[in-house]
């Protein structure tokens, strides 16, 4: 078990629902509600000082065995001084697609967030300005959620084929 | 030029067309509405080992009201479409539309929610350029074959108006 | 006399940098909020190019992908290839033989110096000096033909494959590369020469799009555009993957985080480039290149015309696919722009549950705003320049 991921469960041991290191990749499973406060952990403590904040995405698991949820927003963090990585996995509803914003940690999760809005349309709670990023406002849906077929176009203009 | 459709097919006439016609096919300025890899490609054409100056078509003129060849260079998402056409109804006749590469003929291997699958479903397009990306002796190929393409037209082709595509969902 | 600047009617326009713009490269549209030539707002719109990367992926088998994962950064193509080939080899534990490991480091270098002879000709074209940039077209020339010989493609490669590589090196290759080198370095001192200390390329580059380090963290940058502010972060020292750690080669960094500094962070890079593909070229060992373990890479052709175990594992991999075991991996991995890392989530079927790549250049477009708010129009371009942003990157 890794270091990183014992101080971890010291600290927020109700919060954390699961821990695994596959490969080499610290991995822990966190519940939504505890997501600003296990960041804001990672970031300021100085034995780990996660000042990174590298990707921000989600994942669907509709008809996958072992999730209770469907989506599970995934965050990679990177510290510059220590040169070691974590994942933080949290895991969202799809009834409750809602789940804290980290923009008041990093400002560079803003863009990410949205990015994650409009794939799959998780809402951000206290994002500055959440709205469509690589899709235009007038698309209806989610395209990167598995229910939505690939090939369901929405044009602007021309002929819908 | 209006006054030459009311006065017929005569051998002044098509004297006079094909002197347009090759006036207008060794000086074309291109419109290189580049957005994708293909784009890289371009740099490369207009480079100086595959030069298309020698074709006489070497400025660009970034503002469409001053070009007359539109060169579609990579993917055309759904939205980009609007602007793909609006640049291409502020452009003044005549003028041509080269597609360049496989993305903007068919769609290419994007075929999913955020591709146009094929650029003429929104505009009008006189020579295709197949490839992912097309090497710059295709490009060379093709800009040729538009050359023959425009030496034969006539007067009468023109003016053909706006793109006949109309906003969907009506 | 009456105060000139009484009754003076002056109001914000909005200024609509359009996404077909030979400045935007096409694909980004600012919207900027000006007060004469001021810019005191601005509003960065990006995504005219998503193609569903990710949705393509996730519709096709693990092998499939790499085609995709080529046009991500079309000017380094090989570097994209290669960090998702490491990512699926990190989740199915394979090892790969030591001579397709310096092939990929080699061709990983060529591909990153065409990323930056791209970037820093495109950047002095739309300054003006269209000198640099035909010769940084011609040096690119040269890269591309020893990536011909190597792969068949010129800009797309897709050459590398889960498990090793597609060929061998040609022969001669190491010939070739030297003398392409040569030209390469007269055309790399001539642009030096051209642009370095030229004094108009200083005074739109010096002192513009400045941003400090705590900032750029904050942000997320990574690569040339981090290196510039003083941070000695990459991929390659911090995390050595591949043969980097047997290689001498050194990481340049800035000190202000301007536009000048990106500049010449990248220029050194090419130097340093350079003196990898040699040291590599030198120490290569003979073999394999191509990892023997018949359900991950597909056997010989000759050996699938005349052995019957052969057969039957080229069969079962072309019809249902790698398998990788189920589980999740994030691979980092140095490109032209900074991190790229691949995040792959798998299930055990043939098929990709989460195909993700960390742009690089997404994180670093993020910041326009804060690097162009308080300057002049002008600024724009060398500052949106030395990003690098690559549209299908950002917008995958």
């Amino acid at each position: 078990m890794s270091s990183n991921i014992e101080k971890l469960k010291k600290k927020f041991g109700a919060a954390i629902i699961d821990s695994h290191s596959f490969r080499g990749d610290d991995t822990i499973i966190i519940k939504k509600y505890s997501v600003l406060d296990v960041c804001r952990f990672l970031k300021e403590e100085n034995d780990l000082d996660f000042n990174f904040m590298m990707d921000l995405t989600v994942v669907d698991y509709l008809n996958q065995k072992g999730h209770n949820e469907r989506f599970e927003v995934v965050y990679h963090f990177y510290s510059l001084n220590h040169n070691h990585r974590i994942r933080v996995k949290a895991p969202v509803s799809e009834k409750d697609c809602t789940i804290d914003s980290i923009v008041p940690l990093w400002i560079g999760a803003n863009w990410f967030e949205r990015e994650a809005y409009d794939m799959y349309g998780i809402k951000f709670n206290n994002h500055p300005d959440l709205r469509r990023i690589l899709l235009y406002e007038e698309f209806e849906g989610y395209p990167l959620r598995k229910d939505y077929p690939i090939t369901k176009r929405q044009p602007l203009i021309g002929p819908k084929n | 030029m209006g006054i030459e459709k009311s006065l017929g097919d005569n051998i002044i006439l098509t004297s006079l067309n094909d002197v347009v016609n090759w006036g207008r096919k060794y000086s074309f300025f291109l419109y290189p509405f580049i957005t994708a890899c293909c784009g890289m490609e371009f740099m490369s054409v207009a480079g100086p080992r595959y030069d298309i100056d020698r074709f006489g078509a070497a400025l660009p003129r970034f503002s469409p009201r001053q070009a007359d060849l539109m060169m579609v260079v990579g993917t055309i998402s759904h939205k980009q479409a609007p602007i793909l056409v609006k640049v291409y109804n502020q452009m003044t006749e005549p003028k041509w539309v080269m597609a360049y590469g496989v993305c903007t003929v068919s769609g290419g291997f994007y075929d999913n929610y955020a591709t146009v699958q094929g650029i003429d479903t929104i505009i009008p397009v006189d020579v295709y350029i197949p490839g992912c990306p097309p090497r710059p002796e295709m490009v060379l190929d093709g800009l040729i074959k538009l050359q023959k393409k425009v030496q034969g037209e006539k007067f009468s082709d023109y003016p053909k108006g706006p793109s006949p595509v109309s906003k969907t969902g009506v | 006399m009456t105060d000139l600047t009484e009754n003076l009617h002056s109001e914000h326009m909005v200024l609509n940098m359009g996404p077909s713009h030979p400045a935007t490269h096409g694909t980004v549209e600012f919207l900027v909020t000006l007060d004469g030539e001021t810019i005191v707002n601005m509003d960065v719109e990006i995504g005219y190019l998503h193609r569903g990367f990710e949705k393509q992926c996730e519709n096709g088998t693990w092998s499939q992908a790499f085609p995709y994962t080529d046009r991500l950064n079309y000017n380094s193509a090989i570097l994209n290839n290669v960090g998702y080939a490491l990512a699926v080899e990190k989740m199915m534990d394979v090892k790969i033989p030591d001579r397709c490991k310096y092939i990929r480091v080699i061709t990983s270098e060529l591909a990153r110096m065409t990323d930056h002879y791209t970037n820093i000709g495109a950047g002095a074209l739309e300054l003006g000096g269209f000198s640099a940039f035909l010769y940084f077209v011609e040096a690119r020339e040269l890269l591309w033909d020893l990536l011909e010989k190597v792969c068949g493609a010129r800009l797309t490669s897709n050459y590398i494959r889960i498990g090793g590589v597609k060929n061998d090196l040609p022969p001669n290759f190491k010939e070739d590369v030297k003398s392409a080198f040569i030209k390469c370095r007269d055309l790399y001192n001539d642009v030096d020469k051209l642009l370095t200390k030229n004094r108009i390329f200083l005074d739109r580059m010096r002192d513009v799009g400045g941003i400090t380090s705590d900032e750029a963290i904050a942000y997320g940058f990574t690569g040339p555009c981090l290196r510039a502010c003083g941070v000695e972060y990459d991929v390659r020292k911090a995390h050595p993957y591949l043969i980097y750690d047997q290689i001498d080669f050194e990481i340049p960094t800035g000190t202000t985080g301007d536009n000048f500094d990106r500049y010449l962070v990248r220029m050194e890079e090419l130097n340093q480039s350079m003196r990898i593909v040699e040291q590599c070229l030198d120490k290569m060992p003979k073999g394999p290149v191509n990892t023997d373990d018949p359900i991950v890479r597909l056997p010989a052709k000759d050996h699938v015309y005349t052995k019957m175990e052969a057969l039957i594992d080229h069969f079962i991999v072309v019809t249902e696919g790698i398998k990788p075991p189920k589980g999740e991996v994030y691979f980092p991995v140095e490109g032209g722009n900074g991190e790229v890392g691949f995040y792959l989530v798998s299930d055990g079927s043939g098929k990709p549950v989460k195909c993700r790549v960390r742009p690089p250049c997404f994180a670093i477009t993020q910041a326009m705003p804060r690097l162009c708010i308080g300057s002049l129009l002008a600024d724009i371009i060398p500052t949106f320049d030395q990003i690098n942003l690559i549209g299908g990157e950002c917008d995958r």
